[in-house]
C-alpha cells in the first residue's frame, strides 16, 4: 500500500496552523467560493451522497443522505447544529480538528450550510475544550471581518450567522436530539424520534445535526471530487445491500496502553493491529496486549486474537462489537483485570444516563453497583447473570430506551461477558470462595452502593 | 399592615444583564440563553447563587423553576462557592489504566479534600471528571483552561504547588480571565 497522504491533518503540524493565513495560503476557502459560484444546494447534497461520506460522530449515517430529508416547501428557518460535544472515552480527534485547524470546520459548516439552506448554524462545544473554544471564536471572529460569514459571505447574495454554543459537561448533549434540547435551554433529555430533527429539531424546525470531523471531510469532496473520496476505504459488500460502503479518510485515536498514544490519520479500514503495532509503537512497556476498545466504550471490546479486524464501518459489527463508533482505540494490556475495567465502563454510563428512561437509569446504576461489589471481593456467580439480564435488556435495540446511551452501556458488559466470562467467575471464586455464605445483612446494606461513586 | 423587604442587591451586575441582552438575537427564543447566562454567571462568581435564578429567569421571561430544572440538570453548576481553580481529574478509561484513579487519590489526600471538595484556604476545587476528551495525554487534569499532561504520581506534589499559583494569580485579576 502507497503511504496515505493525511487529508483532515494535513495542515495541523504547520505553525500557526489555526489562522485564516496559514489556512488560505494551502487552498483554504476555495470550496466554499466554488459551491457558491458554481454549485446548487441540491448539487451540493448530491456531491456529498455520490461520495457515499458516512458521519464520523458514531452512527455511521450517511451524510448527504441525511441532508436530502429536510422537508422541500418548508419556508424555513432550517437550522445546523454541529455536534462537537466529543465526550465518548478514548477520542479526542475534534479537538484535534478545533485547535490546529478551525476553518478546515468553519469551511465545512459553510459548504453543509449551503446545502442545507440553513442561515444559523450553532456549534455545540463541550465546556472542556477551551482552548478549541478561543481558536474557533478567533477563527469565526476572522471571517466576519473578511466578509466570509455575516450577510453577504464572498459577496455571493449568501447569508450564515455561525454561533457558538458551550456545554456543560455531560455526555448525555452529544445525543443528537439531547444536544438540541441543551441548546434550547433545557435538560438534555434526548427525544422519541421520529420526528427526527430534520423534520423537527431545533426549535422545532428543521435542523442538521453533523459531527466536526463529518463537516471538514466535505471541502476535500468539493476539491477532490467523489472518485479521489472513493478510493479510499473498504467499498459496499455486494451480498450485503444495506452496507454503504466505507470511503474517505479517518481520524483513528490510540490511547490507554500503547507506547505513542495520539490521532492518526488513515483510509477508513486499517486494522486494529495495524493502528497499535505499526502506528502507535506497539502496545505500552513491550507487553502483551489482552483487548482493544474498538471505537469509544460504548463499542464493546475486541479481544487480542480478534485484533486483524479492520475499523471500517463493518468491521467491529463482525467481531461482536456495537461498532465503529468514534473509531478511537483504547488498548488495554495483560495487566488489566477486567472487573476493573467493566466497573470503570459501568460508572461511566451510570454517572452519564440521564435518568429519564427506567431501564437505563436504573440497569446503569445497578450494574455499576453490582461491578463494585464482584471488585470487593463480594460478588456471587449469579451476579453474572444479572449482569447479562442488564446488558441484553437495555437499549434501543432490545427496544426499551429512547436513546443509544442504553445500547453503548450494554455493550461493554455483553462483550466483556462473552469473551472473558471465564476471568470474572475465577475472581469472584478466588475473592468470595464461601460466596454469601456468611454474609451478613448489614454488609450487604453496605455493598450495594455506599461508596460506588 | 405593610411588609418592609430589605433592599437587596441584585447579583447579575449591569455588565451581565447587558451580556446576557447581548445574545438576545442569536436565538429564536430566550429560553435558549440558560445556559450561557448560567455559564455567565458561574464565570463570575464560581458558583450560581440560588439569588441568580429569579433574575436570570426574569430577563429570559422563563419561570425560576425553568432555569432551575436546567440549572439542577448539569451537574457542572453549583450552589456553593468554588475555589479559584476548579481542577478535573479525568477517571475515563484511558486515563485509569494509566493510573488516574491514584493520581486523584493522592491530590486528594495533599490537598486534604474529597473529590467535589475546596480546600480550606477556598483556593482549589478538586473533582474527578469524565473523559477529558485529552486521552492522549492520560492522565490528564484540566484546570481552568490549563491542562496537566500526562500525570505521574511524582509530580502530584509540583502540581498541586501549580494549582496554588494559578489560583493566587486568578485571585489577584495576573491570570487570563476564564471563559
Ligand atoms: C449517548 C450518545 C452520545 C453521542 N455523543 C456524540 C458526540 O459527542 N459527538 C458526535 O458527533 N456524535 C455523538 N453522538 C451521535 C449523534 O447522536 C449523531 O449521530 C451525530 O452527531 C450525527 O453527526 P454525523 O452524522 O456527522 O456523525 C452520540 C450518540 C449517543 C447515543
Ligand atoms: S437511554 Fe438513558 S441516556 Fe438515553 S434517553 Fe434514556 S435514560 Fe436518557
Ligand atoms: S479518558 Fe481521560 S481524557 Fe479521555
Amino acid at each position: 500500500m502507497a503511504e496515505f497522504e493525511p487529508v483532515l491533518t494535513a495542515n495541523i503540524h504547520k505553525p500557526d496552523s489555526h489562522t485564516l493565513p496559514v489556512y488560505e495560503a494551502s487552498g483554504g476557502y476555495q470550496a466554499i467560493r466554488k459551491v457558491l459560484g458554481e454549485m446548487s444546494p441540491v448539487q451540493v447534497v448530491d456531491l456529498v451522497k455520490a461520495s457515499g461520506l458516512r458521519g464520523r460522530g458514531g452512527a455511521g449515517f450517511p451524510c448527504g443522505l441525511k441532508w436530502s430529508f429536510l422537508p422541500q416547501n418548508h419556508p424555513g428557518p432550517f437550522y445546523m447544529c454541529i455536534n462537537a460535544d466529543e465526550s465518548e472515552p478514548g477520542t479526542f480527534n475534534n479537538r484535534i480538528l478545533m485547535e490546529q485547524d478551525p476553518h478546515q470546520v468553519i469551511e465545512g459548516i459553510m459548504i453543509g450550510c449551503y446545502a442545507t439552506k440553513a442561515t444559523t448554524a450553532y456549534l455545540y462545544l463541550r465546556y472542556e475544550y477551551p482552548t478549541a473554544y478561543r481558536r474557533l471564536q478567533q477563527a469565526i471572529d476572522e471571517c466576519y471581518a473578511k466578509g466570509y460569514l455575516g450577510d453577504n459571505c464572498f459577496g455571493k447574495g449568501f447569508s450564515l450567522n455561525i454561533y457558538m454554543h458551550r456545554g456543560a459537561a455531560a455526555y448525555i448533549c452529544g445525543e443528537e436530539t439531547g444536544l438540541i434540547e441543551s441548546l434550547e435551554g433545557k435538560r438534555a433529555w434526548p427525544r422519541i424520534k421520529p420526528p427526527f430533527p430534520a423534520i423537527e429539531g431545533a426549535f422545532k424546525k428543521p435542523t442538521v445535526v453533523n459531527n466536526i470531523e463529518t463537516l471538514a471531510c466535505v471541502p476535500h469532496i468539493v476539491n477532490r471530487g467523489v472518485d479521489w473520496f472513493k478510493s479510499m476505504g473498504i467499498p459496499a459488500d455486494p451480498n450485503n445491500p444495506r452496507d454503504p460502503g466505507s470511503y474517505g479518510p479517518k481520524l483513528y485515536c490510540i490511547s490507554g496502553h500503547i507506547e505513542k498514544p495520539g490521532c492518526y490519520e488513515m483510509p477508513l479500514g486499517v486494522t486494529c493491529r495495524e493502528l497499535v503495532e505499526r502506528y502507535g509503537g506497539g502496545v505500552w512497556k513491550g507487553r502483551k496486549g489482552k483487548a482493544a476498545i474498538p471505537g469509544g466504550i460504548s463499542m464493546g471490546l475486541l479481544a487480542e486474537s480478534e485484533w486483524d479486524t479492520k475499523l471500517d464501518f463493518a468491521g467491529p459489527g463482525k467481531a461482536g462489537c456495537l461498532g465503529l463508533g468514534t473509531a478511537a482505540v483504547v488498548v488495554l494490556d495483560e495487566t488489566v483485570s477486567m472487573v476493573d475495567f467493566l466497573h470503570n465502563s459501568c460508572r461511566f454510563f451510570a454517572h452519564e444516563s440521564c435518568g429519564q428512561c427506567t431501564p437505563c437509569r436504573e440497569g446503569t446504576s445497578w450494574s455499576e453497583r453490582i461491578l463494585y461489589r464482584i471488585k470487593q471481593g463480594k460478588g456471587r456467580l449469579k451476579d453474572l447473570d444479572l449482569l447479562q439480564t442488564i446488558g441484553d435488556s437495555i437499549g434501543i435495540m432490545p427496544g426499551t430506551t429512547i436513546c443509544g446511551l442504553a445500547d453503548g452501556a450494554a455493550w461493554p458488559i455483553k462483550n466483556a461477558l462473552k469473551k472473558f466470562r471465564g476471568e470474572f467467575e475465577d475472581y469472584i471464586k478466588r475473592t468470595n470462595p464461601n460466596g454469601w455464605a456468611n454474609a451478613q445483612p448489614v454488609e450487604a446494606l453496605e455493598v450495594i452502593g455506599l461508596g460506588a461513586h | 399592615m405593610t411588609t418592609v423587604t430589605a433592599p437587596t442587591t441584585p447579583v447579575l451586575t449591569p455588565d451581565m444583564v447587558a451580556a446576557i441582552q447581548a445574545l438576545f438575537p442569536r436565538y429564536p427564543t430566550r429560553q435558549a440563553i440558560t445556559l450561557p447566562a448560567l455559564h455567565m454567571v458561574n464565570a463570575k462568581l464560581r458558583h450560581v447563587p440560588m439569588a441568580a435564578i429569579p433574575e436570570i429567569a426574569k430577563l429570559l421571561e422563563l419561570s425560576p423553576a425553568q432555569i432551575y430544572d436546567t440549572l439542577t440538570f448539569y451537574g457542572f453548576f453549583k450552589h456553593e462557592q468554588g475555589g479559584y481553580v476548579r481542577a478535573w481529574v479525568c477517571r475515563s478509561i484511558s486515563c485509569a489504566l494509566r493510573g488516574a484513579e491514584e493520581v486523584l487519590e493522592k491530590m486528594c489526600d495533599k490537598l486534604h479534600v474529597h473529590p467535589g471538595g475546596t480546600t480550606e484556604d477556598g483556593k482549589i476545587t478538586l473533582e474527578f471528571g469524565e473523559c477529558l476528551g485529552l486521552c492522549d495525554f492520560a492522565p490528564a487534569v484540566l484546570a481552568n483552561e490549563q491542562v496537566y499532561k500526562s500525570v505521574s504520581l511524582d509530580q502530584v506534589d509540583e502540581i498541586c504547588a501549580m494549582l496554588k499559583s494559578q489560583a493566587e494569580q486568578q485571585a489577584n485579576g495576573t491570570a487570563i480571565p476564564t471563559l
